[in-house]
């Protein structure tokens, strides 16, 4: 295949980014898509240019470390993560624009990679028992139901790749923190945080400049997890009954 | 399942009143009221039919509802600054999680494509500030008369004068369709804001949203139509 | 068999599990003598820990929790992304909850046999022992494991145990599992008692008096290269398996860390230990980056052949029944397809070699699920195995429930790396190493759910109780970047970055990880012989060579440079597989994951030589030029008496 990338360039933070134009053949359509972008940065680093940056770990869907906007799609045009999209998505002479997710809470760090360090801030306001090593009671002492225990892995398996953010056109944070919330909320084990943990950690989301949640529903659509607009719903529940029970935000 | 750890404290912080939830929330509630008022409105409004003795005597009647125990206007009076408040409410809301959205992507994609966002979802904000101008060109109309064709005229008449002109018709169907599709979405997100949707209910929340916008704004229409087409003179 | 690529020095042996009481005992004897350190003393103390897997993401939030300071390290945005994240199958653990004769003896028993009598017993028992409050832990983080009906934990037997013993969520553990250890951690760096530096490298361990005080690392977001100084140092920063450039390992799992310790005084033992997965998805083209796991539980109802003509390039489904060859169940009628990890993925390296390899470039066999589709019906295998078939299909494009699935074996996992006693500290004092990175429990060869164990048990369990003993001696002297220590190794890593950088070659750092991996794979992949390694030996210090002469890395030092840090991980990869080939042909006997040619029984089975090779592999680092240093760790068995394998 033929391709033309467009192509977000920006070489730190401090400077303004655009568009840059290449040309690229002899694609392979079984490439995934990082591969495609490893022939581009083959070819610009024996050219003596800088090569696109952008990050990626795992490869394989699961480490949440990848993720561009490709054709004005978070992940592209499957619901799936960018290093598990493959070439055979596109057809020969297509043109694909890729962009780095968009939010001021995700500041660029240089092309296509950027900081995603406050969804970490957001668990630190909350999205955690706690559970001191050693202080675990045996395992079968509580019972959770299997409809729970499910229901609550659906939204654990959240891998932070930010998309719901990169597609929401409010650059949300909703559905990653709902996911948490949700995870924890459905344990027993989560029920004497609960309160504290939803108000804390929607506090924190926006503070740390997320825009707020108006049920628009790209996120899911866009999740390469498939995270339900229900575990939204949930997180409003929570926090709610939390703020009427009076529990308020630590500052 | 609440916990007592931080209960005891007395004021809320500003954090907790201006958490992008609890806006959402006041959005809901206010949305609801509007909601609320509106429903009543279309009936009422459908007393056309039974003639211009009826509709005035209708008009009448909440200006008087409760005389003598009360003044004149009481209820009317109690009812406007409730809806006065949930407009004001609704709109301070909507404007400040539009700004928080604004400053959260101050840079736009060069390409963007809606995967899932419904029409009615993109037109909310827009769309609310066009019912919101409808609302004022409405009140100048039909409560104030200071724009009505007929402006002295019984509510009945100045009614008739409107809907009579094709124009001002045209504009009332283009805000009416518009809050249609508000509600469209409106309802169905109050569900979910309100933390009252899940994903068995999510399909029948949009259903009855639809439907109950629908026979809403279907309820509406019939009006401006009937006089347009001469049925009510 | 006298070689010329090492000497051979003194032998090592662990001197801190308690040999004086029963095995059962030695844990809980180890946990009582060592010293304490009283808790207004640890909060004068720093301990590095870098890597936020199982291992070293439970460490650090357990230490913090102690009240120790703890830095901690990882070269990805978060903590969460740490490879363990992709571990699919499930966690061992001796809870016996299915009542079918599982215990911690059995568990320790299964792991020493498994390893192929190269494993030392008293670590495995002790991971055995600590097996089960791992998943009571785990169970109150919140961690999701699957449940059946009644609410109580599910169990799967896995790797062909004959117990239930595995515990998983779906076939995301190793996930469900970080994420608890993450959030654990988050909850100490919210606190206070963990401080971050996140998409941070080590490059190298400052030694200061023979004792481990500090790291030199690079900020990969800002370039900048500086010292961090503390009173120990943990490495948790997991495998290597990147050495042979395609494998099942994240992108970014390097050796670096452990093999700058290593240059620094830290013995590597073991390093040929290599597991070889069956069931991956084959490689596609020259591009290809990365390989992809599938479940094993696949070879449950999958069969797996090849055509018995060599060149057969018919499509498979006009292939008749005798015209395949269904290799596994014809050599060995009774395991079948479920023979284990290495001998299944041997046969398939054998078929492929013979030329009956299907795919475009011959390195696959079969995996079908015809007769799977007949007998249970579709829709019993699609809810058995839909989300592997899907994943298959969005990585191949092929369907296959209609078409047989191609699989070839795939590196996934290193049994060997830095050397540790029974608490877990290396060679060098002030240092130790967990989870994959150290070569403690597994011996030749790891079972199925046994590494998610070990890594939690070293983090949550060993480590936190054995650090005290070593810190009771502290704070040690305080030291800072103007210690000539110190300053000798920021100097270093300056060096080598400015080094790289100015070379201006015609190579990408990826062309030559590349070719380094073919070759280990090639010739000390799956089989090795004296012959190929030989050529192996020849052909890295070519490599290396070349590498230092010829790399382009383009960019500057100064701010975010992925093809920087990938040539720094290429350079330390050609080293250490200079060394994995030596340790491969000194040890001139077939044990675990390591098969040499010349040592397989009449059928063509590996053939453990015991009476020479009943040992860990402790080698030195010599500075430039001169061979390694060869220390060997007797290992004795007590307990589980050495027996040959058969899977007949
Ligand atoms: C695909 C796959 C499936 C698996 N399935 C299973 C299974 O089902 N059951 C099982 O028991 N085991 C399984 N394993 C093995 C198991 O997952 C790993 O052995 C284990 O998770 C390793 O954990 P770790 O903490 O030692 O290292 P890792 O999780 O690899 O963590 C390494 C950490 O070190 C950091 N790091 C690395 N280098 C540096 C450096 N130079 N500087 C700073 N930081 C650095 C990284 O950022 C990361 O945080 C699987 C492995 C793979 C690859
Ligand atoms: C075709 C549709 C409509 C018709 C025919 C209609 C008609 C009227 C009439 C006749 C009045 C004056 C009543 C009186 O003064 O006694 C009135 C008042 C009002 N209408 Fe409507 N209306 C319509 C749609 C709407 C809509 C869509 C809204 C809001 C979104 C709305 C909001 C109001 C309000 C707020 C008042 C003022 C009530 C008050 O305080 O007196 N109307 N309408
Ligand atoms: C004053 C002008 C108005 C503006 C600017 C406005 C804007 C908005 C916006 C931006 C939303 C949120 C969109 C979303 O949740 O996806 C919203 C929600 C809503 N609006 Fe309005 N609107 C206006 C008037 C109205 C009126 C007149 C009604 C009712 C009669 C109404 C009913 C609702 C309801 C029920 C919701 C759902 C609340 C929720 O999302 O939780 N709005 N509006
Ligand atoms: S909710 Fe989905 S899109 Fe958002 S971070 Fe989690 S996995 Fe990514
Ligand atoms: S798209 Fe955005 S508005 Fe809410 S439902 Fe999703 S976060
Ligand atoms: S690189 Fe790990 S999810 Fe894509």
């Amino acid at each position: 295949m033929t391709l033309t990338l467009r192509v977000w360039r920006q070489k730190d933070p401090s400077v303004k980014g655009g568009i840059v134009t290449y040309e690229l053949a002899d694609i392979s359509p079984d490439m995934s898509f990082l591969e495609m972008l490893d022939v581009l940065n083959e070819q610009l680093i024996l050219g003596g240019d800088d090569p696109v940056a952008f990050d990626h770990d795992c490869r394989e869907g699961i480490c949440g470390m990848c993720g561009v906007m490709i054709n004005g799609q978070a992940h592209g045009p499957e619901q799936t993560t960018t290093c598990q999209l493959h070439m055979r998505s596109f057809k020969d002479g297509d043109t694909i624009t890729i962009e780095p997710w968009r939010a001021s809470a995700f500041p660029v760090i240089k092309d296509l990679a950027v900081d995603r360090r406050a969804f970490d801030r957001i668990i630190q306001a909350g999205g955690y028992i706690s559970a001191p090593t050693g202080t675990a009671p045996e395992a079968h002492s509580v019972p959770v139901p299997k409809k729970d225990a499910d229901a609550a892995f659906d939204a654990a398996t959240c891998i932070g790749c930010g998309a719901c953010v990169a597609a929401c056109p409010n650059a949300s944070s909703m559905l990653f923190t709902a996911a948490k919330v949700t995870h924890l909320g459905l344990m027993p084990q989560g029920q004497p945080e609960r309160d504290d943990r939803v108000v804390n950690m929607v506090a924190q989301q926006d503070r740390e400049g997320f825009g707020g949640c108006t049920n628009i529903g790209e996120c899911s659509a866009s999740c390469p997890k498939g995270i339900s607009m229900e575990t939204i719903s949930r997180l409003n529940h929570d926090l709610l009954g939390a703020l009427r029970a009076g529990v308020r935000p630590k500052s | 399942m609440a916990t007592v750890t931080q209960a005891g404290q007395g004021r809320t912080p500003k954090a907790a009143k201006t958490t992008s939830v609890f806006k959402k929330a006041v959005m809901a509630v206010s949305g609801i009221i509007m909601l609320l008022y509106l429903v009543a409105h279309m009936i009422g409004n459908l007393k056309v039919f039974t003639g211009r003795e009826n509709f005035n005597h209708y008009s009448e009647w909440i200006r008087t509802i409760g005389e003598p125990a009360v003044p004149a206007q009481t209820v009317l009076t109690i009812i406007r600054i409730v809806l006065l408040v949930a407009v004001v409410a609704h709109f301070w809301a909507a404007v400040s999680l539009w700004r928080q959205a604004r400053r959260a992507r101050p840079e736009r994609y060069v390409v963007k494509k809606a995967v899932a966002q419904t029409y009615a979802a993109r037109t909310m904000r827009w769309g609310g500030v066009i019912v919101l101008l409808f609302i004022i060109y409405h009140l100048l109309d039909l409560t104030v008369g200071a724009i009505n064709p007929d402006g002295d005229g019984t509510p009945y008449d100045r009614l008739v004068a409107s809907f009579s002109n094709p124009f001002i018709t045209a504009f009332y169907v283009l805000a009416l369709l518009l809050l249609g599709m508000h509600l469209r979405h409106g309802i169905w997100s109050a569900t979910q804001t309100l933390g009252l949707s899940n994903r068995r209910r999510e399909r029948t929340a949009n259903a009855a949203a639809i439907a109950f916008s629908t026979l809403l704004i279907a309820g509406f229409l019939l009006v401006p139509f009937s006089v347009l087409f001469g049925l009510v003179d | 068999m006298p070689l010329d690529l090492f000497n051979v020095g003194d032998p090592i042996a662990d001197t801190k599990a308690p040999m004086d009481v029963p095995i059962a005992e030695r844990w809980s004897s180890r946990r009582f003598r060592a010293r304490l350190v009283n808790p207004a003393n640890r909060r004068k103390m720093t301990v590095i820990v870098v890597g936020t897997g199982l291992a070293g993401g439970s460490a650090a939030a357990t230490l913090g929790e102690a009240g120790y300071k703890v830095k901690s390290f990882w070269y990805q945005d978060s903590p969460r992304r740490a490879h363990s994240v992709a571990a699919q199958g499930g966690i061992n653990a001796a809870k016996n909850y299915r009542n079918d004769g599982d215990s911690v003896h059995r568990l320790f028993y299964d792991t020493v046999k498994g390893g192929d009598f190269r494993s030392r017993e008293n670590n495995v028992h002790r991971l055995a022992e600590v097996s089960t409050n791992i998943i009571d832990q785990c169970v109150a983080q919140g961690v999701p494991f699957a449940r059946e009906y009644g609410g109580l934990l599910d169990n799967r037997s896995f790797g062909g145990a004959q117990v239930s013993r595995t515990f998983y969520a779906r076939g995301q553990t190793g996930q469900q599992l970080l994420y608890g250890a993450y959030q654990a951690l988050e909850r100490q760096i919210a606190a206070g008692n963990v401080e971050q530096h996140a998409r941070t490298e080590m490059l190298d361990l400052i030694v200061v008096d023979g004792r481990a005080r500090g790291i030199v690392a690079r900020d990969l977001v800002t370039g900048e290269i500086s010292t961090h100084f503390a009173d120990a140092v943990v490495l948790a920063t997991g495998g290597y398996g990147n050495v042979f450039y395609l494998s099942t390992n994240a992108k970014g799992s390097n050796t670096t860390a452990i093999w700058r310790a290593h240059k620094r005084g830290a013995y590597f033992a073991n390093p040929c230990y290599t597991q070889i997965h069956p069931t991956c998805i084959p490689v596609s083209g020259d591009y290809q980056s990365k390989l992809t796991l599938m479940s094993e539980s696949l070879r449950n109802d999958g069969r797996v052949w090849v055509p018995k003509e060599r060149g057969d390039t018919r499509d498979p489904r006009e292939i008749p029944e005798d015209e395949r060859d269904y290799y596994l169940e014809r050599i060995y009628p009774s395991f079948g397809n479920l023979v284990p990890r290495d001998i299944a993925s041997r046969q398939a390296k054998n078929v492929c070699d013979e030329g009956r390899g299907v795919g475009p470039n011959g390195l696959g066999v079969y995996l079908d699920f015809a007769d799977a589709i007949q007998r249970l019906g579709l829709s019993a295998v699609e809810a058995k195995y839909g989300n592997l078939f899907d994943m298959y299909n969005r990585i191949t494009g092929e369907n296959a429930y209609e078409t047989p699935m191609r699989i070839y074996p795939a590196v996934h996992y290193t049994m060997g790396g830095l050397w540790v006693d029974y608490d877990l500290q290396s060679t060098i004092p002030g240092m130790f190493v967990i989870g994959e990175a150290n070569f403690s429990d597994h011996g030749a060869n790891r079972l199925g759910a046994s590494a998610l164990m070990q890594g939690l048990a070293d983090g949550y369990f060993v480590l936190p109780n054995t650090i005290n003993d070593y810190l009771a001696d502290g704070p040690f002297e305080k030291v800072d970047e103007s210690h000539p220590a110190a300053a000798e190794a920021l100097q270093g890593v300056q060096d080598q970055v400015q080094k790289l950088l100015s070379i201006n070659g015609t190579r990408t750092p990826a062309s030559f990880h590349r070719e380094l991996g073919k070759l280990m794979w090639d010739l000390c992949g799956m089989e090795r012989s004296e012959e190929s390694l030989r050529k192996a030996l020849d052909r890295i210090p070519e490599i290396r060579q070349e590498f230092w002469s010829n790399v382009k890395v383009s960019g500057d030092w100064s701010s975010f440079n992925p093809t920087l840090e990938h040539a720094g991980r290429v350079a330390d990869f050609i080293e250490l597989a200079e060394l994995m080939c030596i340790d491969a042909l000194h040890r001139a006997e077939s044990c675990g994951g390591h098969f040499r040619a010349e040592s397989q029984t009449p059928e063509g089975e590996a053939l453990r030589d015991d009476e020479n090779f009943a040992y860990v592999a402790a080698w030195e680092w010599t500075p430039e030029s001169a061979p390694p240093v060869l220390h060997r760790e007797a290992l004795e068995y007590e307990y589980v008496h050495l027996a040959q394998r058969s899977y007949k």
